[in-house]
């Protein structure tokens, strides 16, 4: 029962608003083990990002069940990390502070926190940083505080909401390559929700794909790519081509003209 | 595991090449300091003694009677002849200013947050504000006199009456303007109610309330001198209305003159206040790229 780290059992969710009934996820089922790295890909509205709100809780299943390691999850879940496509780190902070806030929310103690802090700021490069505030930072910078903020507890699962997606293109794949890295080192499960198949693919050890309107799991790639990969030859290998390619031809030409 | 460490370490160069393209400048002298607010402000006071300068050219070429505009020596005369009068009915009317002012904001700020709490309360509270906003003031003040007497009471009641409405507005903005997805991290921390307030809500505000407070600054002034307009016997309001009436323009003059000093003053005070709490705000920030330096 608690050998997965997310279950998504056979869920909708239906949004209603004054004017009309949107069913944003119908007959949704995954399952992610823990330690695994899924990337969820999908045309624009098609209930991606609402899929990671039904796993931290912040959201409620009209039917169907949710299970974070066996649990159900009813209500906001603490056990969980979360990155936004905006940084959203609050201006008035250094990015320590901001990185920080996770654990005073938490009542973490003190020394214990701030050493974690440390070992993060080190691992994300963000060494000789840590005193700026959020607008002397450039948008990678912001997105590597927040994602020290989500891991300052060292939750078991981490969703990230297109992290990356505000970033230019050359940050996006040095970002890529240090998620990878810190991904390895923590060793904690990553739901990640991205519009680029190239980004899933590289990071992911296995890749689902929703389709448009009301959002249904589409099919799920595995990728059999080694463990270790260097983000140039990876690019460059037959098994990432396959894996893209047939992510893009499932998704169609609604996700290619993303 | 090797080759990812190498390409994260070049990352790493690379920032530190970005950081070692920031010079740490020495913080300014007072001489700097003084030469950079001189900069920044003589437009303004240029634009000051211009004025005074139309002012005095109008009086000493007699284009108008002085018993109509004074002359800007007649004027200064008129306090340094009698500095403790004006001194006393000055303090009068910073006082009443001042405690109307701190008074809104206290009531204000409470307002604001048992809004934001509850939409029940501001239905019912909203339509209340708007109320006590448009009714005229100066046709409600003596009303204030007959149930206060002729004391502070009146004059700080109706200074609060118009300084707390730009306080409540602009707080309530304030606390409503929160980016949702740091209240959905919030959550996702298990953060308390208090927990969010005070660490996210309450300071992501603060850069509206000063807008509020910059607005409400002014208006104090002007809910003290209406207060004392209607009954008073101090006050620069006070002042004013018996010079009126002994048709003493150049006091009268000297009266407008000083609670529009007191008006600034107060408006400076906060807006120096602003500068000192809110340094991270974007309105607040220097300019990075300034070129004149």
């Amino acid at each position: 029962m608690a050998g997965y780290a997310v279950e998504i059992d056979d869920v909708t969710v239906r949004f209603r608003s004054k004017k009309r009934d949107v069913t944003a996820l119908t007959d949704v089922t995954m399952r992610v083990e823990p330690g695994e790295f899924v990337s969820i890909v999908g045309p624009s509205g098609c209930g991606k990002s609402t899929l990671l709100k039904l796993s931290s809780g912040l959201l409620p299943a009209s039917t169907g069940d949710v299970r974070l390691f066996g649990e159900p999850v009813n209500g906001p879940r603490k056990d969980i990390g979360y990155v936004f496509q905006k940084a959203a780190l609050l201006e008035w902070r250094s990015a320590r502070k901001n990185i920080l806030l996770q654990a005073e929310m938490r009542k973490m103690p003190a020394k214990e926190a701030a050493a974690r802090a440390d070992e993060l700021i080190e691992m994300t490069g963000l060494s000789g940083f840590e005193d700026a505030l959020p607008h002397e930072l450039s948008g990678g910078m912001q997105q590597r505080v927040a994602l020290c903020r989500a891991l300052l507890h060292r939750p078991p699962v981490l969703l990230m909401d297109e992290p990356f997606g505000a970033l230019d293109a050359l940050t996006r794949e040095q970002m890529n390559v240090e998620l990878r890295r810190i991904w390895q080192e923590t060793g904690t499960t990553v739901l990640l929700v991205t519009h680029s198949i190239a980004e899933a693919v590289y990071l992911s050890d296995q890749v689902v794909m929703i389709s448009a309107r009301p959002g249904t799991v589409a099919g799920v790639v595995d990728v059999n790519l080694p463990v270790e990969r260097d983000y140039g030859p990876t690019m460059a290998e037959p098994e990432f081509a396959k894996a893209t390619r047939h992510i893009r031809d499932h998704l169609g030409a609604a996700a290619a003209a993303e | 595991m090797v080759t990812h460490t190498q390409s994260a370490r070049a990352g790493q160069r690379e920032r530190a090449g970005e950081a070692s393209g920031v010079a740490e400048r020495s913080r300014p002298g007072l001489g700097q300091r003084l030469g950079g607010f001189l900069e920044r402000s003589w437009r303004p006071f240029a634009l000051l003694a211009a004025l005074f300068v139309a002012w005095w050219g109008v009086t000493a070429a007699e284009l108008v009677e002085p018993y109509l505009v004074p002359s800007p020596g007649d004027t200064f005369d008129a306090i340094a002849q009698r500095p403790e009068y004006f001194w006393e009915h000055t303090w009068t009317t910073t006082y009443e200013t001042v405690l109307g002012f701190v008074i809104a904001i206290a009531v204000g700020v409470v307002a604001a947050v048992a809004m934001v709490q509850s939409s029940t309360l501001e239905k019912t509270l909203y339509p209340l504000l708007l109320f006590a906003q448009v009714i005229p003031k100066i046709a409600i003040a003596p009303l204030f006199v007959v149930w206060l007497g002729f004391g502070l009471g009146p004059k700080i009641l109706v200074a609060v009456l118009m300084a707390f409405f730009p306080v409540v507005i602009s707080m309530v903005t304030g606390l409503k303007s929160v980016d949702p997805e740091m209240l959905q991290l919030s959550s996702t921390m298990g953060a308390k109610s208090g927990q969010t307030f005070w660490k996210i809500r309450f300071p992501a505000s603060l850069p509206h309330l000063f807008s509020g407070l910059k607005v409400a600054a002014t208006m104090a002034v002007t809910g003290a001198v209406v207060g004392e307009f209607v009954g008073a016997n101090a006050g620069l309001g006070f002042v004013i209305l018996q010079a009126n009436g002994n048709l003493d323009t150049p006091v009268l003059f000297a009266g407008l003159l000083i609670m529009s000093l007191l008006g600034v003053l107060l408006f400076v005070i906060v807006e120096w206040l602003e500068q000192l709490l809110l340094p991270w705000h974007a309105s607040r920030r220097d300019e990075g790229a300034s070129t004149t330096i």
